[in-house]
Parts: C-alpha cells; sequence; structure tokens
C-alpha cells in the first residue's frame, strides 16, 4: 500500500491555510501542517480542514519547520513519498500529483519543481533575475543543471527523506536541501509547475531582498 | 585632571577584571581567560603607562601607542565576533533540536498514534 503525504511549512497563514488544506486533501487526504509558532489561528484552520499539525513551541524558520514535519512523517511505516507543499496556495495540487506520478513511473528519488520549464508562471523581471542567479549559483557548486533551485514543490522518495538532515533553519534550507540530493547521489528530475502569485502570497513571500540573507546563510554556515 | 581620569579608568578596568575572570568553568575557559588577562593588563597599561605603547608601536613601525591599541582592539573585536556567532549558532541547533522534539512529543500525545 503506497501513502503520499503532504508536508506544509505554515506561519500566519490563517486565512488561506485552510482552502489550502481543503483541496489539498481531496487527493492527498494526509496532510501534516508544521505550525511555526504563528501568532494566528493557523493552526486551529489547518486543524478544522482536516490536516495534522505540529506545532513549533517557538518560531524557529521555515527549513526547521520543514524538517519537522519530515521527521514526524518519518515514522509512518505507510509513507511512500513526501510532497512539500507551500502553505499560501501557490501551488497546484495538479502539479504535485503528476510528480507524485513521475516519481514512481520513474523511479527516481526526488521532483523538483520548477517555474521555468514552461511560461505558465508570470513574475516580474527582476524575481526572475535573482532566481536566475540563485539557480546558477547552485548549479555552479553542485553541479546539477537544475532551472528552479527555490521552488517550494517538490516530491521525494521514502529513501530519501530517510537521510534528510535540513540544518539550516530559515531561508537557505532550498539550497541546503539540493546539496543533499548531490551528497546522496540521488536520481532527481525537474518537472514544470504553475506557480499563481496572487496578492497575498506576493505580500508572503520573500523580498527580492531576502537573496541577500539567503547567500549569507549559505557562506556562513 | 588627567589623574583623576586615571584613577576611574582604572577602577573600571578592575571591575571588569573581577566581572569576567571569576567563577569556576572548564578547561577550555582557560584559554580565553588568558587572553582576558593579557587585554586587562594592556587595558591598565595604556593608562598608567602610555609610553609603552608608544614604545612598542615605534617598535613596529606603527607609530603612535594608540594607533597600536585600535589595531589591536579591531583584531579582538573580531575574533569576539567570530566566536559569538560560532556560539549563537551552536546554541540555535541544540534549541531547535528541543523545540522540535517537544513539537513531535506534544502531537504524539494528542493523538496516540498518528492517524493513519
Amino acid at each position: 500500500m503506497t501513502q503520499t503525504w503532504a508536508v506544509v511549512p505554515m506561519f500566519n497563514e490563517g486565512s488561506v491555510i485552510a482552502s489550502v488544506v481543503t483541496e489539498l486533501r481531496k487527493s492527498i487526504p494526509n496532510v501534516v501542517c508544521v505550525d511555526d509558532c504563528s501568532s494566528d489561528d493557523s493552526a486551529a484552520q489547518a486543524e478544522s480542514a482536516g490536516a495534522i499539525v505540529v506545532r513549533h513551541p517557538i518560531n524557529l524558520g521555515q527549513g526547521a519547520s520543514l524538517q519537522t514535519g519530515f521527521e514526524f512523517v518519518r515514522s509512518i511505516p505507510e509513507m511512500t513519498e513526501v510532497v512539500t507543499f507551500d502553505a499560501d496556495g501557490q501551488h497546484q495540487v495538479a502539479d504535485a500529483l503528476a510528480m507524485v506520478q513521475k516519481l514512481r513511473d520513474e523511479k527516481l528519488d526526488i521532483v523538483i519543481g520548477s517555474r521555468f520549464l514552461d511560461d505558465r508562471t508570470d513574475m516580474s523581471r527582476l524575481k526572475r533575475a535573482v532566481l536566475r542567479l540563485a539557480t546558477a549559483y547552485t548549479r555552479v557548486t553542485t553541479g546539477m543543471a537544475l532551472t528552479d533551485a527555490h521552488n517550494g514543490l517538490r516530491v521525494i522518495s521514502r529513501d530519501l527523506l530517510m537521510k534528510m538532515q535540513l540544518k539550516q533553519n530559515r531561508m537557505a534550507h532550498a539550497s541546503e536541501l539540493i546539496d543533499q540530493v548531490r551528497l546522496y547521489k540521488a536520481k532527481w528530475a525537474e518537472h514544470p509547475t504553475h506557480i499563481v502569485y496572487t496578492d497575498y502570497s506576493r505580500g508572503k513571500g520573500q523580498s527580492v531582498l531576502n537573496s541577500v540573507n539567503i547567500l549569507v546563510e549559505i557562506i556562513f554556515k | 585632571m588627567t589623574i583623576i581620569f586615571q584613577i576611574i579608568a582604572l577602577i573600571a578596568v578592575v571591575l571588569v577584571a573581577f566581572l569576567t575572570l571569576r567563577g569556576g568553568g572548564a578547561r577550555r575557559q582557560a584559554v580565553q581567560r588568558i587572553f582576558m588577562l593579557l587585554f586587562i593588563l594592556a587595558a591598565g597599561s595604556s593608562i598608567i603607562a602610555p609610553q609603552v605603547w608608544t614604545f612598542a608601536a615605534q617598535l613596529l613601525g606603527v607609530g603612535r601607542g594608540a594607533d597600536l591599541l585600535l589595531y589591536i582592539t579591531v583584531l579582538a573585536f573580531l575574533a569576539f565576533v567570530g566566536a559569538t556567532y560560532r556560539r549563537f549558532r551552536r546554541i540555535e541547533n541544540d534549541m531547535t533540536d528541543i523545540a522540535r522534539q517537544l513539537a513531535l512529543t506534544r502531537e504524539k500525545a494528542q493523538h496516540n498514534e498518528p492517524e493513519v
């Protein structure tokens, strides 16, 4: 029996999380939301929509939330793969399902979402340029020919998940995750994803300036 | 005027020395304390006998004793920043582990077994 789990790191997403979880659970019923000590009712909203909620007692960051979610699902014997999904609703469930299928069909360890494999995703020129730069950095440091290194939508197999150990608590975890894919010589592939930038997700998302923080976090591990 | 400043500064140095060197600790702290002691001696001597610093500075070709003190202070400050950053990261990692275990344990206590 295969069982897909969704891990959703969550911080103050009370206004959207219920609909995101509901939408997700239509096709992936097993959803764990990691509440990073939100000050709003995110945890209650996620629970009412049917998600399991793991609550951080203090705010630790998105990378730490992902790792907590990973450690939670590791203890579930039926879990065969995990989908990482952003809480602000910018990802498409259909993309996630296609990625799970791809992982199983091609016996991969990880399928990484990419905004740059097709032209569905509409974003500002500056954001595109910064993401391209971040991806170029990842390519140089890991030697992996990725097109989008900072996409929150991924599908990870049980085998790889058991080894994952994210130590970057904040934003540099995306690069760190890719680094571990290389370290464990995991079989990976990319999959085109459509990111919908609503006003809400734009407001919540990373500002372009945050790339400075990511770079510093990567250099001064 | 100078003598009053010297006395006040010396009292400050002695106070700092007393506060930082006091208390028992692990062997690892020893090196840090030796450096701290040197730092305090440097601070004290620069108040009592600034000409020693001028002499040392001229030997090193730096010029004024005050300049030499500034360079040493900048280096010491950088070392302090580095050490503090490393210690901070260690504490952060430990805290993350504790918080994560607490979060997972609490969830488990709530549901006994994860709903499968």
